[in-house]
Formats: structure tokens, sequence, C-alpha cells
């Protein structure tokens, strides 16, 4: 079989040939092909999550030291199609006095806006359903209608437990999105461009030595933490914390709700992992993408895939931070240093150095801040552990 | 197309603006606030001004309704109706008030758009490129003025949320 005649460009000409031969206008034909794509990334990503849910169980079966599902189909493979007919079966649970329309609402949103921001990942220089010159920030903003859902959620519930995983929804999305905002910024000031395939195709020197993550290695890592936290996973799945708030802003909903609300949890994480995969790992790049532009999906998928395995692992060896622990750890330690970094690269770039002692001077910038952060870090953390602790601070009335 | 999606999103956000003002519940109002607001984002998408469009989501229903809505919950939903003064006053206030910003907008969109005039949409005017160049060059002192005001608000934040009573006080006792 001759691999170079996979062109995934040849089945759009195929369709839209069709289209056209079906005589239609060419309006008509634009919104037909663009609901088309929209189907396909819904389908991807809904029967993706099928798929990711088994792996991360397995995975964290196995870094566990159990065996994880292995009851129905090979390897277990199908336990999440079995979980999801058993979810659909289920008595659909409204309560008493739930703010209806919110309530019924949220789910879809939480949802909505997973498979929003599928729309501008480039899964290869071709496949990307649109390449719109604001990507990263688009993202952001369909990011932020996933908190609108979580806060829905809690408030119609009518439920304490599931208002207070609302509130931590909310302040714990907000506060982790400005050092992934800023992570994510640095990158784009190196290469110029907001598109994700821009920054995709920025990346594409020389055997992957141009991949954002070795000259920018201290943003991958803020992005990387602050992904972990806007995906809401372990160690800050601070929204479901079992022991405190039972389940967080989805303990009302049940059945085909609440799965909607656990696809979107695993569907997000992934789209994070595709992000970042995009924004410092040279999305589709890869060797000889250019003959073949079909192995650019492949690519992508196994590394998007890579940095999936890495976010289950931390999710299944690390404890979950308490709540005070969590903000502190954004508002003292990431969000400075993501704005000192954001200077030092802005400077760097300023300089107009040639390109191998730019990127040298990047790595170096990256490192040296890396390395007085995490010394100050443990400086205080020291100086706060030999502090004179009291449980609580008593407040003595005076006379 | 682009007259048939802007009819059907202008009714999206005609009726998000009459939630906002007829809903009993604040939060209801918050609600339509944020649907108002969303698909004014995608009219600005049709204009091909995607930059704004995605600063209009991020801005207005990632910050300012959850701000609202954060508020009105911590306060509580349920506040119930209350009314002071006559009704009927109230209302033709109101509605005065309304008429007169509506004519105010009308009268200003005319005056910088003649009718004839082709409609906003030229293919780059939106993007982040030439809207950072507007900011930066053109419009640089009222963009610096308005982070000023931002700063201040946030001063004024810190100041309204500080402790008062120092800790160190607390330990000597």
């Amino acid at each position: 079989m001759d691999l170079s005649s996979i062109d995934l460009r040849a089945i759009g000409a195929w369709f839209h040939g069709l289209l056209i031969s079906s005589g239609m206008s060419q309006t008509g034909i634009h919104v037909i092909e663009a609901l088309v794509g929209a189907l396909l990334l819904l389908i991807f990503g809904l029967t993706l999550v099928i798929f990711l849910i088994w792996l991360e169980r397995k995975l964290a079966g196995r870094i566990q030291d159990r065996l994880g599902p292995n009851r129905v189909g090979p390897y277990g493979l199908l336990q999440t199609v079995a979980d999801a007919l058993k979810l659909l079966t289920k008595e659909d649970v409204t309560p008493l006095d739930a703010d209806r329309v919110p309530y019924n609402l949220a789910p879809g949103l939480a949802v909505f806006h997973v498979i929003m921001a599928l729309a501008v990942i480039p899964f290869s220089n071709r496949v990307i359903g649109a390449d719109i010159n604001v990507g990263v920030l688009y993202l952001m903003a369909v990011g932020a209608i996933g908190s609108m859902a979580a806060l829905m959620a809690g408030w119609a519930s009518n439920n304490k437990y599931a208002l207070i995983g609302g509130f931590r929804v909310v302040a714990q999305l907000l506060s982790y999105e400005i050092p992934l905002v800023l992570a994510m910024i640095i990158p784009v000031m190196v290469s110029g461009t907001m598109r994700m395939n821009g920054l995709a195709v920025a990346q594409g020197s020389i055997f992957g030595f141009g991949w954002f993550v070795w000259t920018l290695p201290l943003a991958f890592l803020i992005f990387f933490v602050a992904s972990l936290a806007e995906g809401e996973r372990a160690p800050f799945d601070l929204l479901e914390a079992e022991s405190e708030i039972v389940a967080g802003y989805n303990i009302e909903y049940s059945g085909m709700k609440f799965a909607w609300f656990f696809l979107a949890f695993f569907m997000n994480s992934w789209v994070l992992a595709a992000i970042g995969t995009t924004i410092f790992f040279g999305g589709w790049q890869g060797p000889f993408v250019d003959q073949l532009p079909a192995l650019g999906v492949i690519y992508f998928l196994g590394k998007t895939m890579i940095l999936f395995f890495v976010q289950a692992w931390v999710r299944a060896t690390f404890p979950r931070l308490r709540i005070d622990q969590m903000m502190s750890f954004c508002w003292k330690f990431l969000v400075p240093m993501a704005l000192v970094l954001f200077a030092a690269v802005a400077i760097i770039l300023k300089l107009n150095l040639p390109q191998p002692l730019e990127a040298i001077t990047l790595l170096v910038a990256n490192v040296a801040i890396l390395l007085t952060g995490v010394t100050l870090l443990g400086r205080t953390q020291r100086k706060a552990l030999y502090a004179p602790k009291r449980a609580f601070t008593p407040t003595i009335p005076r006379l | 197309m682009t007259l048939i999606l802007f009819a059907f999103l202008a009714l999206i956000a005609l009726a998000g603006g009459l939630g906002v003002v007829l809903s009993r519940n604040p939060v209801h109002s918050a609600l339509s606030l944020l649907l108002n607001f969303a698909s004014i984002a995608v009219i600005y998408f049709l204009l091909h001004a995607q930059f704004l469009g995605v600063v209009q989501v991020i801005v207005y229903a990632g910050a300012i309704v959850v701000l609202f809505l954060f508020v009105v919950m911590l306060i509580g939903g349920n506040i119930g109706p209350y009314r002071h003064g006559s009704r009927t006053v109230t209302s033709v206030i109101a509605v005065g008030l309304a008429a007169a910003f509506l004519a105010l907008v009308v009268w200003s969109v005319v005056q910088v758009l003649p009718m004839s005039a082709t409609p906003v949409g030229a293919p780059d005017a939106g993007s982040v490129q030439a809207v950072g160049m507007a900011l930066y060059t053109d419009y640089l002192v009222p963009f610096e003025l308005a982070s000023l005001l931002l700063l201040v608000g946030m001063l004024g934040g810190v100041v309204l949320a500080r402790r008062y009573q120092p800790f160190a006080e607390d330990e000597t006792q």
C-alpha cells in the first residue's frame, strides 16, 4: 500500500464535488461542509472519551498495584460502554426545589465548552476546525463558559455542598487561569502568532529541537501545573473532594446528566493535553510529516496521549491539597513566577539576538527563574515549618 | 445568510435583554445577561471582529457575570420583590430614561455612520494585530488611563479587604 496516497484533503475534495454535483448554491455548500466538520469533531470527541475513561482507570489501577477494569470485553475495554448503558437506564432525579432551567442547562453547557475548544485544535497541518487568528484567546473564552456551567449547576441544585463546590470551581478556575494564560502567552510572544496552527508551524525546525518545551521549559511547567488545576484533576480536585463536600457541584445529578459532567471532565483533560501538545510540543510536527501529511495526525494524537498519561499518572500518585494551600500556591508562587518569566522573555526577544543565541538565552533565563523560585519557596517553607504553631489563633476579649 | 444569522442572534440577544429586566429572580437576570453577551459576541464574529468577540466572552461572561452571580449567591438569591413608592412613577421614569438612552445611541450611530456607508467588516479590522496597533499608537493615552483606573480599583479592594488588626498583636497576648 502506498502510504503517500493517504491524503485527508482527498476525502474533503470528494465530498465537495458531491455537493457541487447536487446543484446547491455556494453558501449552502459552505454551511453543509461546516456542519459536517462540526459533527465529525463531535463524534470524535465523544468516542474518544469512552477510550480515555478506560485508559485512565486502567493506568490508575496499574500504578496503584490493582488490575483495573478487566471484566467487560478484552482487557476491560467495554467497561465504559457498560457504564454508559447503566447510567442511561438510571432514574433521572431532579431535586424538588431545584432551579429547573439552569439545572438542566448546566450539564449541556459543560460538554459544550469542551467541544467548542476542539474546534481550534490543529490535528495536522490541514485537519483543523477553524484556524482563527485569536486561537489562544478563544480557548480561554471557551474555558470561561466551563466555570459558568459548574457555577450554574452548583447553584441550581439547591444543595449547600453543591453550592460550595460551585464556588470552589470559580475560585480555582479563575485563579489558575492567570498562570495558564501567562504561560500560553509566552510561546505566542516568541512565535508572534495566536493561531494554533501558526504555533505548531513555528516549532517545525530540525528534529524537534524547535519545540518550545526545550527553549521555554518553565513556561511549560507552569502551563502543566495550571492545566491540572483547570482540568480539575488531582492534586487540585478540590471541587469534588469527597471527604469535605461530598462530590462538589454535581452532587445532585444522576443518570445521564451526571454522565455528561463526567464526560466533560475527561474531555477537558484531553483537550488541555492537546493544547499543551500544540503550544509546547510542536503539535503535529514530526519526522517525514512534509512527505506524508497524514502522519501529522498520528504524531499529534501520540504526543497528546503521552501528556494525558502524565496527567493520569499525577492523579494516581499525588494526594489532594487543602484549599488554602492550593490558592496560595497559585497566587504566591505560580503567578509571580509567570510574571517574571513573561517580563524576562519580552526583554530577551527585544534584544534581537541571532537565532541559536536567542534560544540559549531563553533557556538560561527559564532555568534561572525556575531555580530562584524553587529556592525561595523552599526557604519560606522551611521557615514556616520551624515557626511556632497554633491550631487556631484565639481571640481574647479585652477587659 | 449573514442576514438570517444576524436576525436570529439579535432575537436571542433581545430575549436575553428582556430576561434581565423581567426576571424576578436575580440569578435568572444574571444568566439572561450572559445569554445576551454571548449572542453579541457571536455577532462580533459575524463582523470578522474575532478579537472583540473573544474578549467579550472572556471579560463579560468569564469575569463580570461570574462576579454578579457570586455576589447574588452570597447575599441570597431570593430577596423577594420589593417596592418603594408608587409603581407608576418608577415605571414612567424608567421608560423615560430608556427612551432617552435609545435616542442617544441612535443619534450617535447616525452621526458616525452615514446610512449609505458599507458595513464595517473589512477582513482584518478586528484582528489582534489591528486592535493592538490601534491601542498602542492612536489610543495609547486612553488605554493607559483605563489601566490606571483599574489599578486604583484594585488598590481600593486591597484596602477594603485588609485586616486592621495586625497579626503580631495577637501573638503577644
